[in-house]
């Protein structure tokens, strides 16, 4: 190989905007090859996937409905993984979050005030915290790995939601399929356009995107949060607690999730029905890196994500290409990016301008 | 002497890396049997230099001669081969493992147990070491460890030794000894390059020394004639300020107070503290010598409050007990410190300087209020540290990364002293930094001891201590020796209790 890498004296700011850009890239060129390679249209299916939802102004209101939860989860995964808080359970305090909100949606089924959907919201981010309180427990007192404990605990919530939807919150004029009763109008999150399915949470979204920016950015919370995580000894010298930063980042995470949780099924499904888990809380990992663990990044990613939702689904009507199509271009953009990420701290020699250096 | 060929000859050795210019056409000869001090500052390129001659690196451009003939060592494997010995200042020794085991994955050659182990005995009986090969690496001072790498190095049976900066870590009794050695190596026709930066040992042991600045060879001189100052201003190319210690009246009252403190160790290669007790007034700066390893990051640790005491009286500020607060709460009530580790426990390496400051400085300057940074306080006040204490640095956006090691000491050093804290605790003050700069430093400590501060510095460099300190203690495993007034102590007996029960006092009695 003529090529070796050679590490940056500094790691390079340009390359750390450009390889998320250079991973989408590698993204579409390996899945037109990949895609022809198994009998598809390989570059047609890109095209479906990444160019027509951005193309076609029709499935704008669809990015933004897909990219509101993926852009809410992230920004809390992003707290967390700033400060080596692995939490890979989103989807599980997703899922609890929503199953909390639907609670107080089925017990006020038949009352009506303005306060219910707010109580829905502010129980759905605490039932999601509340699910994340397991794992940021086990952490800190026992020392427990939470990647392991977040992950499994979402297939339990999981299966919470089987139960539910099969047996007590089965909705008794629902001809016996195994979903919620539909919400009231005091339950479900008004849209902001008319005639789009735009609801009151892609708004939202943005906005908790930009709030955390500047908590991030300009808060000593923010500071602790980037201490703990860069370096540990740093943070005990300046008196930042770290079991404590792992405590609020689980339940920050937590909440979020489960807020994304209760606007998906408040704002989306109108219900809660058994297919409400669509790995948005595992996409939202993705979105997370993708933008780089900023807010602003993580809008960007969480709309190129939502165009991979949006086009993979499009992408499935039009040229037949199996729902895992979208899966698959989802997690090569994830390994391009751990993959191209090295060029961050390295750049690309040359053997011959080495040599030219030492004759 | 002239008409032999030297056993090793530099001619125009140059080295770049980006943005530096590290060796500039370095040309130096070696003599057979000569020990040849290389000398300079920290930065100065003396372990570039080093690391070409035993094929770490490769020179830009230049000639080695090994016995006049032209050689191109590839790899350190080479240099071995030819008889090119190094010793590093940072072992390679794997701590749960013994001293033979780690000797025997450092040999180029493979021989059997037995074989290896004899060899090492002969090795150790010729230079007269103490040393028992099969002692596990964590049970050994690091004087001890620094004799496997030596033994390491001489079964190699090597022509020309290598020793950077080997004295750092030792006690004054076990620098005596390893100068015995080399000087028996000498004699036997062994050529000795030895790197350091300590004047009165290289006047003690050199020949010969050639003096490196900025890259470039600035000068040869015999050290047994020079004096040290001539030597230290050649080094750093300036006149030497010396550090003003003024002379102060009576002890004011008594600002810190340590009390039968005890904490675990840091790990399984720690040492614990055991029934640490001392008092520093107002105005006075108090040593603690010891070789490293031997408590004194968990001692750093538990004065600064990164973990708490046993007892909330074990450590008291002006009469407050503060031995359960945490470092952030010992900050506010005025008591800072600067750890030995300066990347990542001193400052954030990928952190700007100004968000350095909010790390340790944000209750005392003020930088934080209602939970919101104040970056222009931030950036004033690392801009005022780094001007201050002469940072270079590009300003204060920097990454601390970026910096030398010299120069984010400074950094942290000034970040500390600026904020007027009433106790003070530093370990390694002046670590890596350059001789115009520690003494810079050093009249910071003493003019914040001089407005009445109590001052704690624990540093491995008794000259320091012995320069700025008006008493010193010593640790040795965990324990702290009476406290010793300075200037009515001999360097010997602070010695012989830095050794403590291994060491040199062992060595004698092994020896009778």
């Amino acid at each position: 190989m003529p090529l070796r890498l050679e590490a940056r004296p500094q790691y390079s700011r340009p390359m750390l905007y450009a390889t998320p850009v250079l991973a989408v890239v590698l993204t579409i060129i390996t899945g037109a090859i990949l895609f022809s390679a198994i009998g598809y249209n390989g570059p047609g299916a890109m095209y479906e996937i990444f160019f027509k939802p951005i193309l076609d102004s029709y499935r704008w209101q669809d990015l933004g409905v897909k990219a509101a939860p993926l852009i809410i989860i992230a920004i809390g995964l992003a707290a967390g993984f700033r400060a080596n808080v692995w939490n890979i359970g989103a989807e599980g305090q997703y899922v609890f979050g929503a199953l909390a909100g639907t609670g107080v949606a089925l017990a006020t089924y038949e009352m009506t005030g303005w306060w219910i959907l707010p109580l829905m919201c502010i129980v759905g981010a605490i039932g999601g915290a509340a699910y994340a309180v397991i794992p940021a427990f086990l952490r800190t007192r026992l020392g427990v790995n939470e990647i392991l404990t977040s992950l499994m605990l979402t297939y339990a919530a999981i299966q919470l939601l089987f139960y539910l939807m099969n047996g007590p919150w089965k909705d008794p004029e629902g001809f016996g399929f195994p979903q919620s009763r539909t919400f009231t109008d005091y339950q479900i999150l008004p849209t902001v356009i008319d005639g789009t399915v735009v609801h009151l949470g892609v708004p939202l979204a943005f906005l908790i995107a930009i709030a955390a920016w500047i908590v991030l950015s300009r808060t000593l919370f923010g500071y602790q949060i980037s201490v703990v995580g860069l370096a540990p000894a740093a943070a005990r010298h300046g008196g930042f607690d770290a079991n404590r930063t792992v405590w609020h980042c689980f339940l920050i995470s937590g909440a979020l999730a489960g807020l994304a949780g209760i606007f998906e099924a408040s704002g989306a499904f109108n219900q809660m029905v058994p297919q409400f888990p669509t790995n948005y809380g595992f996409t939202a990992i993705i979105v997370a890196f993708l933008g780089r663990l900023h807010p602003i990044g993580i809008i960007l990613a969480g709309l190129i994500l939502a165009v991979s939702y949006v086009g993979g689904e499009g992408a499935q009507t039009s040229m037949g290409l199996p729902a895992a199509g979208a899966w698959i271009v989802q997690a090569m953009m994830l390994f391009y990016l751990l993959a191209v990420d090295i060029l961050v701290r390295y750049r690309i020699k040359f053997k011959s301008q080495i040599a030219g250096g030492a004759a | 002497m002239s008409e032999q060929a030297a056993r090793l000859e530099l001619s125009g050795i140059t080295k770049a890396f980006p943005g530096v210019l590290a060796n500039d056409h370095v040309s130096f000869a070696v003599q057979p049997g000569e020990i040849h001090a290389l000398l300079g500052e920290n930065g100065a390129g003396k372990s570039t230099l080093v690391k070409m001659i035993y094929g770490v690196l490769k020179p830009d451009a230049g000639e080695i001669r090994w016995d006049g003939q032209t050689v191109h060592t590839e790899n350190p494997k080479a240099a071995r081969a030819l008889g090119i010995g190094m010793v590093f200042q940072h072992f390679s020794l794997f701590e749960a493992m013994t001293v033979l085991e780690n000797i025997a994955l450092g040999m180029d050659t493979a021989l059997t147990r037995q074989a290896l182990e004899n060899r090492v005995r002969e090795v150790l009986d010729t230079y007269g070491l103490i040393l028992d090969p099969h002692r596990h690496v964590h049970t050994l001072s690091v004087g001890e460890r620094q004799r496997i790498e030596i033994v390491r190095a001489l079964l190699q049976e090597p022509r020309l030794l290598i020793m950077d900066e080997p004295t750092s870590v030792l006690t004054p009794q076990e620098v005596d000894k390893l100068f015995e050695t080399l000087r028996q190596l000498a004699q036997e026709g062994c050529s000795i390059l030895y790197i350091s930066h300590k004047l009165h040992e290289i006047q003690a042991l050199c020949d010969t020394a050639t003096i490196l600045r900025g890259g470039k060879v600035v000068g040869d001189c015999d050290p047994k004639v020079e004096t040290a100052k001539s030597m230290a201003e050649m080094m750093i190319g300036a006149n030497l300020k010396s550090v003003e210690k003024k002379e102060r009246g009576a002890a004011g009252p008594v600002r810190f107070a340590v009390k039968d403190l005890a904490a675990p160790a840091d790990g399984p290669f720690g040492t614990a503290l055991q029934h640490i007790s001392f008092e520093v007034h107002a105005g006075e700066i108090f040593g603690i010598a010891g070789v490293a390893g031997n408590g004194q990051n968990e001692l750093l640790e538990a004065l600064a409050g990164e973990v708490t005491a046993g007892g909330t009286n074990m450590v008291s500020l002006d009469g407050e007990p503060i031995g359960n607060d945490l470092t952030g709460a010992r900050r506010a009530k005025g008591l800072c410190s600067v750890p030995e580790e300066r990347n990542g426990h001193g400052a954030v390496p990928d952190f700007s300087l100004a968000a350095n400051t909010v790390l340790t400085a944000r209750q005392r300057m003020g930088l934080v209020s209602s939970g919101f940074i104040h970056f222009g306080a931030s950036t004033e006040f690392a801009d005022k540290v780094i001007q201050d204490f002469n940072v270079k640095a590009t300003g204060s956006e920097a990454a601390a990364s970026s910096l030398s090691g010299g120069n984010l000491q400074k950094f942290i050093m000034g970040r500390e002293i600026l904020q007027k804290p009433d106790v003070l605790v530093v370990s390694q003050p002046t670590w890596g930094v350059d001789a115009g700069a520690a003494a810079a430093i050093h009249q910071a400590l003493l003019d914040l001891a001089a407005e009445g501060s109590a001052l704690v510095v624990i540093s491995q460099d008794l000259d320091e201590l012995l320069a700025i300190c008006d008493e010193i203690a010593v640790i040795n495993e965990g324990h702290l020796s009476r406290t010793l007034r300075v200037g009515e102590v001999s360097i010997d007996e602070i010695g012989l209790l830095m050794g403590g029960i291994h060491g040199a006092p062992k060595e004698v009695s092994h020896a009778a």
